[in-house]
């Protein structure tokens, strides 16, 4: 059992990196992937934001949804949505300094596709409770690891002598294609197990 | 609120305000699903569908949505048109639907779709809602297409399922994968600020004139 938590987490992190593989949460990756403060920020917030929703996508696939799966996207999203909302609520009122620190990420990344994703992807592959905490878990450090590896990047060719036609998205599509060609070198250590 | 013609409204999204390549929105679907000009073509037709139906229930309700929660309105609306995509890609091309996999529930969270409602169909008449639409939606189709094309022909050596290269081609099957759909959409926006630039530069020399009789009225 705990193995195969670990599998899940490792999976969700490097081998099917989100981002680089699942093209999940492509806006924080190519909008605020440019410092890397920023970028662990942003991480944080979306690891945050992921737990959640899997923990709200495991309670809506076993007490609402088996009476109407035709109101699984829409379910998921509302509740996911105002659930942020409150959270985001109770932070500011009780811990202002983390408010301060997630700021604006928060409603932010409700709307970004991995939160949805995530939920979907847990729905479809029939995950329980743990399965999908560890799921959202490394999915979200995955985008942290993600997003962190591009700033970093983004930071150091700022500097860098580029020529002018490549400079702004074209430039940061092709580093992240190089960066997900590197992740695939992982894909071996799932069948490995 | 700039005011527009109908043919601005059209046209404006195919080419020169198009979503993926110059807007740089709903970049999700356009990098995920087109390793395959088929599937391109089943997300982007799927897409313009949601689009255009959103576009039409958004501007026909404009005056009943609320200030304060037009964004949850737009989503809600949205996401009861991506469920009808979903059911009706199911039953019409099955082996498609199973291809695009989750990317089909994820039309909603594509921001082309919303910043479409947020930016025009809730504040214009119909008529102009569904024209922009129209225009965007294609343009959607248009990028897609683009991706999927170049994607097929090299990651795989056939257009539509049709050999291209004959059998003695190697596919290139880095393209298929996920790296290649960053690479293409890389080389793609290369290609195309190279022609911006070239225009620019044309339009520069077709000014010079000009510039000289000012710097000889100057001297």
């Amino acid at each position: 059992m705990m193995g195969e938590l670990f599998w899940i987490l490792l999976g969700a992190m490097v081998v099917n990196n989100f981002t680089l593989y699942y093209f999940l949460g492509l806006c924080p990756f190519m909008g605020v992937s440019a410092r890397i403060s920023t970028a662990i920020r942003m991480g944080a917030a979306n690891i945050f934001v992921l737990t959640i929703t899997s923990i709200c996508a495991w309670f809506l696939n076993t007490f609402v949804l088996p009476y109407a799966p035709y109101l699984r996207l829409i379910s998921f999203i509302v509740v996911i949505a105002s659930l942020v909302q409150i959270v985001e609520m109770v932070i500011k009122k009780v811990s202002p300094a983390l408010f301060r620190a997630l700021g604006i990420y928060l409603p932010l990344i409700t709307t970004n596709c991995a939160i949805l994703g995530l939920a979907i992807f847990q729905t479809n592959r029939g995950y329980g409770f743990l399965e999908g905490l560890f799921f959202a878990l490394g999915g979200g450090l995955g985008l942290t690891l993600a997003l962190v590896l591009m700033a970093s990047i983004r930071e150091a060719s700022e500097v860098a002598d580029i020529p002018s036609l490549a400079k702004g998205m074209a430039l940061v599509l092709i580093v992240a294609g190089s960066l997900s060609l590197a992740f695939m070198g992982f894909a071996g250590l799932l069948s490995a197990t | 609120m700039k005011q527009t013609t109908p043919q601005q409204d059209f046209f404006r999204g195919i080419w020169r305000e198009n979503p993926v390549l110059i807007q740089m929105l709903g970049l999700c679907p356009a990098l995920a699903v087109t390793n395959t000009v088929e599937n391109s073509l089943a997300m982007g037709i799927a897409t313009f569908f949601v689009l255009t139906g959103s576009s039409l229930l958004v501007s026909l309700f404009r005056r009943w949505i609320p200030n304060e929660v037009r964004i949850s309105t737009f989503i809600l609306i949205i996401a009861t048109f991506v469920t009808v995509a979903d059911m009706g890609l199911e039953a019409i091309v099955p082996t498609v639907h199973k291809a695009l996999g989750a990317f089909v529930a994820l039309i909603v969270v594509n921001c082309m779709i919303l910043s479409r409602q947020e930016a025009f169909a809730a504040k214009r008449p119909v008529g102009r809602s569904l024209l922009d639409a129209f225009g965007t939606g294609i343009g959607f189709v248009i990028a897609l297409v683009m991706m999927g094309g170049v994607r097929e022909v090299l990651g795989n050596g056939t257009f539509l399922g049709f050999s291209v290269f004959g059998s003695r081609f190697e596919p290139w099957v880095i393209f298929a994968l996920p790296p290649g759909g960053f690479l293409t959409l890389g080389f793609w926006l290369l290609i195309l600020n190279w022609f911006e630039k070239r225009r620019a530069d044309r339009a520069k020399v077709r000014d010079w004139p000009d510039g000289v009789a000012e710097a000889r009225a100057a001297a």
